[in-house]
Order: structure tokens, then C-alpha cells, then sequence
């Protein structure tokens, strides 16, 4: 690790104020993904700016329907406060292991936007919000590509708004080393339509599978994608898994995902 | 050994718990990296990023400027050091010995794997000597890489080795002279099974990374090793008299508690030279700690053959001949036993537990632009019962056999038996061993336990194989023979104390084996005293005797023996004395439980009124015996020992997504006598755990250039406790080993062994189930590879 200064501010502003002022600060969230990169040396922030301390940016309320999640929640918080939307908290239980639960944040595991993270598939597919310090994002607007997202530098994520589906489920087939998501199918059934985000297998990042969204939508029924496939071509090859796998992979998990939605 | 000592509380048979998990579960072990000398700077090495290139220069003028920076090593300050040697020569079928390639500290002329250690930056502390290492300049001219084997043996291949004729090491063919008859035997065969398979390089990821510590005292001028080691007195040979030329009485190595070592913790590395060589010269303790990552790149690797075998069988399906020719990844250096694993380690044991009368092992042993691959827990032989257990596997179903019935019918049933790859097993029942698993592993249930899987959409296999393989290595005449450079005695030096307690010094090294608790076990018994009077010092070349260490499952077969011959020397003395006390004639003299007494009286003393005598020598008889009560003994075994066993995993497989699951796994065993079920228990336990891993999911993978694609824990899967099913062991059939004190053979690689072709075994078997055309899978059998072969 090089040298940083750390700091640890209690509001959303002096944050800011710390980041956009020194272009080379960097936030702090649970640490796991960003720890690592320092203590390999791919880093080097002049400073550390905590999150953790954040008043109003951990909690979990439920507004209108929706469920609003704090940017500074951990993922250990929304598998135990999620309540209100199962499939989310059930997603979040399932992230890394205790110790990774107990310091990774939701904020950070989206800004981070890993292509086999679990959380982009939860937001896209639930047509989620990104809150931050400046502006509401649409999830169809916030994802953009590998590791990208459309946050401009400094900008925190304060919170994610999730709209609460009638059903829901996330279906994730670990890769053995990581247990990041090989491949993971998150379908999430609203009045108005089904949505499907697929994470782990785009080499694009996490995508919506409009196919399968139309068929479902139609009929909720396991089967009524059979028939449809996913081409490999656009998806990520790696030791663990050839495209033609992982796009095997999609249609496997998505049916999976709506038989365990269907309870 | 009889049963009931199962359930004796102390002594030989007892399962004591381990006195050593105190200090390993709270925290307070003592391991080489909680060691701070006084003064101490920090090396950071600066490794090669490229798999292979021309070392052009290395400029190290602003980096030697940077804050901190004590000194900066290249090959060109190692004047007077030697490469790092190997321990053991083969001679090949022509009856040349192998290509023997330099390795030196750090490197010259060429970089040889990524990871090859080019500079050595000592610095006041790690930090420092880190950044130094990032403002070195490296001038490397990149040249392609050699990775793959048989493409490493074309002519006019690129050399790992400028200096060597090619990248073939050697060209070993055993047993030479039957070679002939093999091919012709193989040619009358009535069927031949043949299957070519890969065993997967594997990285040994023990706990702790290695470590190691440089100390040098000026006024002594006597250097200290602390280092990571099964077996310090090995290093202390092998660094001091062929790298440093420091004489044994000037040099000591220490290996305190030590993280796990499977094997990669015995070698002889780069970076021990180094830390005590720049001790000297700085006149200063020097120390480096192995992260993560290094450990990938720079501890030697097991496994990483390429193999094709042959199984003839005749009309009766008696096995008529083997024939095997197998390509061993060496990597781009020779590792200290590295020779030794592809060749005497595995074309010994390719007989198994069958009597096949002819057979023909083949290994091209090739140079690599990869890390150095040498023995990991099983060393050869999991390589040999990979490929013997998968072909007869596969041969049983061409052929329509039962496999269990194929391989009872060729069980060898007498003893003792010569194989046709020279050695001689003493003693083994395979038949008990396969009764055994046949009843723990409830395989009359299988066929409702297919049942109910099918129901819940899923492909239940069942996979049985044998093993047998040769530990407590091994008489120093013959391995001398074989080209050891070292000889494979092991010691122990029993030392009574004035008030009765005793402390036993030995030449094995436990790294998580339990031998401080399993050694008192034996001489609690044979004296009749309490286990906690004796305490077991070892890793230490200072108050050891000189001992080979531990690995080959060797320690209680050898080192144990020595500690038996050293207790009975005690035992005759401290009956001599006894005789005195008691004015009897020495050939008298009982010792039960602790007491000496006179046979048909009831005069006794105490083992503590003896050992007193023995220093406090007032009623002593000075003129026949010295005083004190301390006795060495050194142990050179007769021959190996032959666990054996049969082991049964039981997988289901998901037909959608290939990913397979052991639902179960049972394993019976022959250990000969067991001193500590729970501690043979524990061994086992952990075998089938690194064997499951093997099998579905390790995989150590270069890419073309030679990069290390599953360079961290990110994408080389190691099993979890929730990958691996709870194991039915058994060691009830016990054989006992007719050659040492004990009767024992080991226990500590059995599980790695005899696990792999057990689940490839069961995963083929439920493709097959399904009506799938899937005769083999090579390993690790990942999801993604299962389900491949189920497309066709
Ligand atoms: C062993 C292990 C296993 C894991 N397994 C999984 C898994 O199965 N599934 C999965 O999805 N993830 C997994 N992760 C990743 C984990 O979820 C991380 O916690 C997450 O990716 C990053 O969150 P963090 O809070 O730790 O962020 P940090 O590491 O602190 O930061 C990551 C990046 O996000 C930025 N950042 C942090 N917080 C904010 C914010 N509020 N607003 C804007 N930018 C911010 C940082 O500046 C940095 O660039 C695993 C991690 C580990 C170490």
C-alpha cells in the first residue's frame, strides 16, 4: 500500500467536499474490493474519504411502496433488514462470506459495478434508483459497460431505491474459486411486466434479457422461455466457463429464477 | 493391534487429543513469521513479470537512493554463492543421467518463469524496500515461452536452457529391460485398454506462506536460518554445504511451528540462500515474508502430468501387461526432489494392488517456462493410482465387468509379493479393505439412493478404486542407488530427566501431523508412565539429532522407529540400575507401568527412584555404567511400508448444469497398527479433502505466454469445508508392517492418493447412468467441463 490520508467526515456535503476538491481522494466504502487493490499497489489515492461514519447513509426504510436502502449499508444489514423484499435480502446473504457481509456496502458493490457482482443484477432488474449526493439515476441509465458507471467523479451513491416486485428470485451459480456470480439471473415480476438482469455473463457488464422479459411477461411460467437462447457470442469467456456455457447458463438460472419466484 | 485399544484413554491406540491445538486454535503458536530478530531489515524481491527474456540489465541507480534502502542485491553481488542443488540424479533408460540446469539465486542471464526473483532489496522496512523495487529499471528482452510439453520436444524448439541440448531432462524407462516383453504381451492381449489423461499442476496453498529469517553473529560468526521447513536439517545440508559454504557447526536452522507444508515446505529455496548470505554481509538479521501471491509464483507446484496408459488383459480378464508414457512438467529449474517424484515415486507404485506381471513405465521428464514442480502430499504416487485406477475403471466397462469383481480377481493375495516394478510389498489384505468399504459405504443402498436422486432430477454415479502406496521412505542403500543424493534415515535422541519426566528430540518435523502428541503415546507405553511426561522437541538443528525431516508419510514409521530403539536403550539401561537398587540380577528386572520390580517378588522401585539414580549417582554402580540417562538412536528402515485401501465416492450430478456434488465418501484403509485414531482420523480426512479439490476443483493454468492465469484465491478454487461431505473412514483391517518396531506405514498422503480416481470414477458413472457417451473427464471436473462432455 502506498501512503493516504484517511478521513473520516459525518456528512454527505463535507464528503463531496473532500472529493471533488483533491481529484486523487478516493470514497471509502466496506474496503473489500478497494483494500485489495491498494494492497497490491493498483491504487494510489492521496486520500481515503470513509462513508461509514455517514449519518442517514446506512438504514433501510420503506417509502411508498419502495424500499430505500442506504449507500453505506452493508451487505450483512440488507440480508437481516430487507425483510420487505425477500429475493434482495436473500441476494445480499449470499454475497462473499461473513467477513466480506460485515464490511461491503451496497454503495460500494455498485459503484465498484464488478461484471459478476450480485447487486447490479437486484437494481436493474427491480428498475431500481441510484441516489447520490447530486441526482437520481434510473438503473437503466447507471450501468455502462465493465466496471463502469455513469457517476461522475466525487459523486457518492447516498442511497438505492428499490421498487418492491410481486415476485422475485436470484439465481446464482457460483464460479468455485471467486463465488462471485459465474452466472446469476435476477427476475423480478411487476404489475406492469417481468424484468431479467443478468450479471456474470455479459461482456458488457450486467444486461437486461429483453426476450425473456417479453415471454414472461406474457405467461410466468418456467417454460415460457424454452425456445429461447441467448447469443454466446457477447458473453464473457474465462477458465471457469466458455461462452457457450454461460450462455447455456442464462436460460438454466432465468427458468430456475421464476419457478423459485412462483414459491 | 487390538481393537479394544481403540478405546484405551492414554498410551498406543488412545485418541488423545491433540496437546498441540492449544497454542495452534488460541493464536500463541510461534511461527517463523512472529519471529523479530533485534535490528532486523526487510528483502522484498523484485520478480521476473515476463515467463522468459534475456536479463539485459537492471538498473538500480535511483532505487538504492530511495529513503530506507540498505542495499540492493543482484546475481552480480552473490559472489561466492552456489545455484541451488538437487537432491537426486536419474539416470535415463540409455543410461545417461539428466540434463542438469544451473539455478542460481537470483537470476543471470535469462528470466525463467514469471516469478524467477531478479533482485533482492534490502530495506529498513518491507515498505521501502518495496517502493526501491518499483524504481528499478529492467531491461528484458522478451522471448517466446516454452509451456507446453510435448510442443517443448519438437526440434528447434526455443530452450528454457541455452546451455542444455534441449528441454528434455530425461527420457526414464522402467523397468528398461521389459520393455519388449510389455509391447509384445500387449500385442497377444485378448483386450487392451487404453486411456490418455492429464493429472492437473496444482499449487499447494498451505496456510502459512513461506518465511524466512537471516541472522549472523559477529562474534561468533555462527548464521541462523529461521525458515518455513518440514525439515531443517535437509536445508541446513543442502544451503550450507552446496550454496553458502557455511560448515553445519556454524550454521543452525530453525523451523518453529509450521503452517502446513503438503510437501512444498521441503525444498530448499532461493530465498533462505539469500536472507542468510545478506545477513552476513550486512552484519545484520534480514527478513522476508511471502505474500499470497507470491506463494503462486515461487512455491514449487505439484503434479502436471500428461499421461497415455495401456491395460492388456487376457480372455479370463487376468491383467497381462501396463505400459505407460507419461510427459512431468519440471518447470523452468529442478526442484530438490523434483527428479525423484515422476520417476521412483510413481513408476514403483504403477503395479497397485494388482499382479500384473509385466509392465513398462515411460516418463520424459520436460523444462518449462513454469514454476518448479516437485512433490505435493502423495508425490507420484497419486499419479500412478490416478492412471491405474481410471484405466481398469474404464476397462470394466468396455469389457461389461463389474469393476469391483475386475479388480478383486486381480488383487495381489500373497505376501510377500514382487511386483514387476521393483519393490516388494510385506504385507496387505485388499480383499478385507474392499469388504470394509463395501460395508461402510452401504453400496447395497446405492442403487435407492440412484432412485431417489433420479426423482429429484439428478445423476447419481458411484465410483470404487483401490490404492497402495510406498511410504516411510526408505532404506538409504537402495534410494542410493536410485540416485539420492541424501540418505533417508530419521533419529531420535531420548533424554530422562533427574525427576522422571522425558524430553525426546527428533529429526521428523510435525507441521500440523500431531507428533507432539502421538510420539508420547508410544513411550508413555513402553515405560508405563503418563503421555505428559514426555514433551517432543523438534525443529530446531541445534538440540535435534541430524534427521531427515517429514514428508512421504515417514515420520512415526522412521523417525518413531529410532524413537523406539532410543526408549529400549533407556529401558535396558534404566533396568540395570534398577538391578542395583534392588541387589537382583539385571535379567530380572520388569518394567510395568512405571514400576521396576524383581520377577517373583514383590520388591519394586519407581521409574522416577531410577531415573534420580541415574543423576544423583550416590547408590550407583559407577563401575559398570556412566550415569545419566540419555540415549540416540538412529533408524534406517529395511524396505518402504504399503498402506493400502479401497475408497468409494458417491457423486450427484445436476444434468443442467453439470456441477457436481459428493453426496458421499468412505474410505477404508490399512495404516498397520495405529497409534491415534483421531489423529489417523484427521489425516484422512484432510487427504480426501485436497484429493476432492484435485478432482473437482484445483487447477493450476498458464496461459501460451506463460502468464499464471489462476494467479490468487480469485481464480484457483480451493475446496471449502461446505464443498466436501462428511467421510465414513475406516482403519480397522490392519496388516501391521513386518519391518519396523511399530508395525505402522503411514497415514498422511493416503486420502490425497486414493481420492481423485474415486470421483472421476462415480462422475463417469452417472453420465454413463444417463445413456451418455463419456468415457473420461480430465480434472478438475468444474461444471463447465461436465457439462462439455455431456454436449459430446
Ligand atoms: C472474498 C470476497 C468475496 C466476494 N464475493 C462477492 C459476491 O459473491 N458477490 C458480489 O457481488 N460481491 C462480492 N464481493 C465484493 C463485495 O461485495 C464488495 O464489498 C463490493 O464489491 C465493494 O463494496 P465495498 O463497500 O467494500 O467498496 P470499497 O471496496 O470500499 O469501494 C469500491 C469502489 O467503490 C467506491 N465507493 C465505495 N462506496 C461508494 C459510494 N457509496 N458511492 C460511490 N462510490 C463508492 C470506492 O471509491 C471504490 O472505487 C466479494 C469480495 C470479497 C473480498
Amino acid at each position: 500500500m502506498y501512503e493516504f490520508d484517511f478521513i473520516r467526515p459525518e456528512t454527505i456535503s463535507d464528503a463531496v467536499t473532500v472529493l471533488q476538491d483533491d481529484e486523487d481522494a478516493q470514497a471509502l466504502g466496506g474496503g473489500q474490493t478497494l483494500i485489495p487493490v491498494l494492497k497490491q499497489r493498483l491504487a494510489q489515492p492521496s486520500k481515503l474519504v470513509s462513508l461509514a461514519q455517514i449519518n442517514g447513509m446506512t438504514g433501510i426504510k420503506s417509502v411508498d411502496g419502495a424500499l430505500v436502502i442506504g449507500g453505506a449499508s452493508t451487505h450483512a444489514a440488507v440480508a437481516m433488514g430487507a425483510g420487505g423484499y425477500p429475493a434482495l435480502a436473500a441476494l445480499a446473504g449470499h454475497i462473499g462470506d461473513p467477513a466480506v457481509r460485515n464490511r461491503g456496502t451496497l454503495g460500494g458493490s455498485l459503484a465498484n459495478n464488478d461484471p459478476a457482482a450480485c447487486y447490479p443484477a437486484a437494481v436493474l432488474a427491480s428498475g431500481a434508483t441510484v441516489v447520490t449526493n447530486a441526482r437520481e439515476i434510473a438503473a437503466d441509465a447507471y450501468f455502462d459497460g465493465l466496471f463502469g458507471t455513469t457517476l461522475e467523479d466525487g459523486e457518492i451513491i447516498t442511497a438505492v431505491r428499490f421498487p418492491v416486485p410481486e415476485a422475485a428470485n436470484y439465481q446464482k451459480f457460483v464460479q468455485p474459486a471467486s463465488r462471485f456470480a459465474l452466472v446469476g439471473v435476477y427476475v423480478a415480476k411487476f404489475a406492469d411486466g417481468v424484468r431479467v438482469a443478468v450479471t456474470g455473463a455479459g461482456d458488457d457488464g450486467v444486461f437486461r434479457w429483453s426476450e425473456a422479459e417479453e415471454a414472461l411477461t406474457k405467461e410466468f411460467r418456467p417454460d415460457a422461455i424454452m425456445g429461447l437462447s441467448i447469443n454466446p457470442m457477447n458473453m464473457i469467456e474465462d477458465l471457469h466457463g466458455t461462452r457457450a456455457y454461460r450462455a447455456h447458463l442464462v436460460g438454466v438460472l432465468t427458468k430456475r429464477a421464476v419457478a423459485a419466484a412462483l414459491g | 493391534m487390538p481393537k479394544d485399544q481403540d478405546t484405551k484413554d492414554s498410551g498406543i491406540g488412545a485418541a488423545s487429543k491433540r496437546r498441540e491445538d492449544i497454542r495452534f486454535l488460541t493464536g500463541t503458536g510461534n511461527y517463523t513469521d512472529d519471529i523479530n530478530v533485534n535490528g532486523q531489515a526487510y528483502v522484498h524481491f523484485l520478480r521476473s513479470d515476463v515467463a522468459h527474456g534475456r536479463l539485459k540489465s537492471v538498473d538500480t541507480s535511483v532505487a538504492k537512493e530511495m529513503p530506507g534502502v540498505v542495499r540492493i542485491f543482484t546475481s552480480a553481488d552473490l559472489e561466492g554463492v552456489g545455484g541451488i542443488p538437487t537432491g537426486w540424479q536419474i539416470t535415463d533408460r540409455f543410461g545417461e543421467v539428466m540434463q542438469e540446469p544451473a539455478h542460481p539465486v537470483l537470476a543471470t542471464e535469462k528470466v525463467r518463469h514469471v516469478g524467477d526473483p531478479i533482485a533482492a532489496i534490502v530495506a529498513e522496512t518491507p515498505e521501502q524496500a518495496r517502493n526501491a523495487a518499483e524504481a528499478i529499471t529492467l531491461d528484458i528482452e522478451e522471448l517466446p515461452a516454452v509451456i507446453d510439453m510435448k510442443a517443448a520436444l519438437n526440434d528447434g524448439a526455443t530452450k528454457v536452457h541455452d546451455d542444455l541440448t534441449s528441454n528434455l531432462c530425461f527420457d526414464w524407462g522402467f523397468v528398461e529391460d521389459n520393455r519388449e516383453a510389455v509391447d509384445q504381451a500387449i500385442k497377444d492381449a485378448a483386450h487392451v485398454t487404453t486411456l490418455e489423461l492429464v493429472n492437473n499442476r496444482l499449487v499447494a496453498n498451505p496456510m502459512e506462506p513461506r518465511v524466512a529469517i537471516g541472522d549472523f553473529n559477529r562474534a561468533t560468526g555462527d548464521s541462523t536460518l529461521y525458515t518455513t521447513s518440514q525439515n531443517p536439517h535437509v536445508i541446513r545440508l543442502l544451503m550450507g554445504a552446496f550454496v553458502l559454504g557455511i560448515p553445519e557447526h556454524k550454521l543452525r536452522v530453525v523451523a518453529p511451528d509450521v503452517g502446513g507444508g503438503f510437501g512444498s515446505k521441503i525444498y530448499h529455496y532461493a530465498e533462505e540462500a539469500f536472507c542468510t548470505f545478506a545477513a552476513k554481509a550486512l552484519n545484520r538479521a534480514v527478513k522476508w515474508t511471502s505474500s499470497r501471491s507470491e506463494a503462486f509464483m515461487s512455491d514449487a507446484q505439484g503434479r502436471d502430468h500428461v499421461t497415455k496408459i495401456e491395460l492388456a488383459l487376457d480372455g479370463d480378464n487376468n491383467f497381462t501387461a501396463i505400459r505407460t508414457e507419461t510427459y512431468s512438467n519440471m518447470g523452468a529449474y529442478l526442484s530438490t526432489f523434483a527428479p525423484a517424484i515422476p520417476t521412483w515415486l510413481h513408476g514403483t507404485l504403477m503395479a497397485g494392488n494388482y499382479k500384473t506381471p509385466l509392465i513398462y513405465v515411460n516418463v520424459k521428464a520436460v523444462f518449462t517456462n513454469t514454476v518448479a514442480v516437485d512433490a505435493y502430499r502423495g508425490a507420484g504416487r497419486p499419479e500412478a493410482t490416478y492412471q491405474l485406477e481410471r484405466v481398469i475403471d474404464k476397462a470394466a466397462r468396455e469389457l461389461g465387468l463389474d469393476p469391483i469383481a475386475l479388480r478383486r480377481q486381480n488383487f495381489v493375495t500373497e505376501f510377500p509379493y514382487a511386483t514387476p516394478v521393483a519393490v516388494e510389498y510385506d504385507t496387505g489384505d485388499y480383499g478385507a479393505t474392499m469388504d470394509k468399504l463395501i460395508e461402510i459405504a452401504d453400496l447395497a443402498g446405492f442403487d435407492a439412493r440412484r432412485a431417489a436422486s433420479a426423482e429429484a432430477g439428478k445423476l447419481r454415479g458411484l465410483g470404487v478404486n483401490c490404492y497402495i502406496e510406498a511410504c516411510g521412505i526408505a532404506p538409504s542403500n537402495l534410494v542410493g542407488q536410485l540416485g539420492a543424493r541424501a540418505g533417508l534415515y530419521d533419529s531420535a535422541t531420548v533424554r530422562v530427566n533427574a525427576t522422571g519426566g522425558l524430553t525426546v528430540m527428533t529429526g521428523a518435523h510435525s507441521h500440523g501431523q500431531g507428533h507432539e502428541t502421538s510420539f508420547p503415546q508410544v513411550i508413555a507405553e513402553m515405560i508405563g508412565i503418563p503421555e505428559d511426561m514426555v514433551e517432543i522437541v523438534h525443529g530446531d538443528t541445534a538440540n535435534t539429532p541430524m534427521g531427515m525431516g517429514t514428508y512421504g508419510s515417514r515420520s512415526l514409521a522412521v523417525a518413531g522407529s529410532a524413537m523406539v530403539r532410543a526408549t529400549e536403550k533407556i529401558i535396558s539401561k534404566a533396568k540395570k540400575i534398577a538391578a542395583h537398587l534392588m541387589e537382583a540380577a539385571d535379567a530380572d528386572i520388569e518394567l510395568k507401568d512405571g514400576q521396576f520390580s524383581v520377577a517373583g517378588t514383590d520388591t519394586s522401585v519407581a521409574w522416577g527412584d531410577v531415573t534420580l539414580a541415574a543423576y544423583v549417582p550416590h547408590n550407583y554402580p559407577l563401575e559398570e555404567i556412566e550415569p545419566g540417562l540419555e540415549e540416540t538412536a538412529f533408524y534406517d528402515p529395511a524396505n518402504f511400508t504399503y498402506p493400502a485401501g479401497a475408497y468409494a465416492c458417491e457423486v450427484e450430478v445436476d444434468p443442467e448444469t453439470g456441477k457436481v456434488t459428493i453426496e458421499r465418501f468412505s474410505a477404508a484403509d490399512d495404516f498397520g497398527n495405529v497409534i491415534n485414531p483421531m489423529i489417523v482420523d484427521g489425516q484422512v480426512h484432510g487427504g480426501i479433502g485436497q484429493g476432492i479439490g484435485q478432482a473437482l476443483m484445483e487447477n493450476c493454468v498458464y496461459d501460451d505466454t506463460g502468464q499464471l492465469l489462476s494467479a490468487s484465491f480469485m481464480d484457483y478454487a480451493m475446496p471449502r469445508a461446505d464443498d466436501l461431505p462428511f467421510y465414513a473412514v475406516d482403519h480397522s483391517c490392519q496388516t501391521p508392517c513386518t519391518h519396523n518396531p511399530l508395525g505402522v506405514k503411514g497415514c498422511g498422503e493416503a486420502g490425497a492418493i486414493g481420492s481423485p480416481p474415486a470421483v472421476v470414477n462415480a462422475v463417469v458413472d452417472a453420465l454413463q447412468s444417463a445413456g451418455k457417451d463419456v468415457t473420461h473427464i480430465d480434472m478438475p471436473l468444474s461444471p463447465a467441463r461436465v457439462w462439455a462432455a455431456m454436449q459430446g
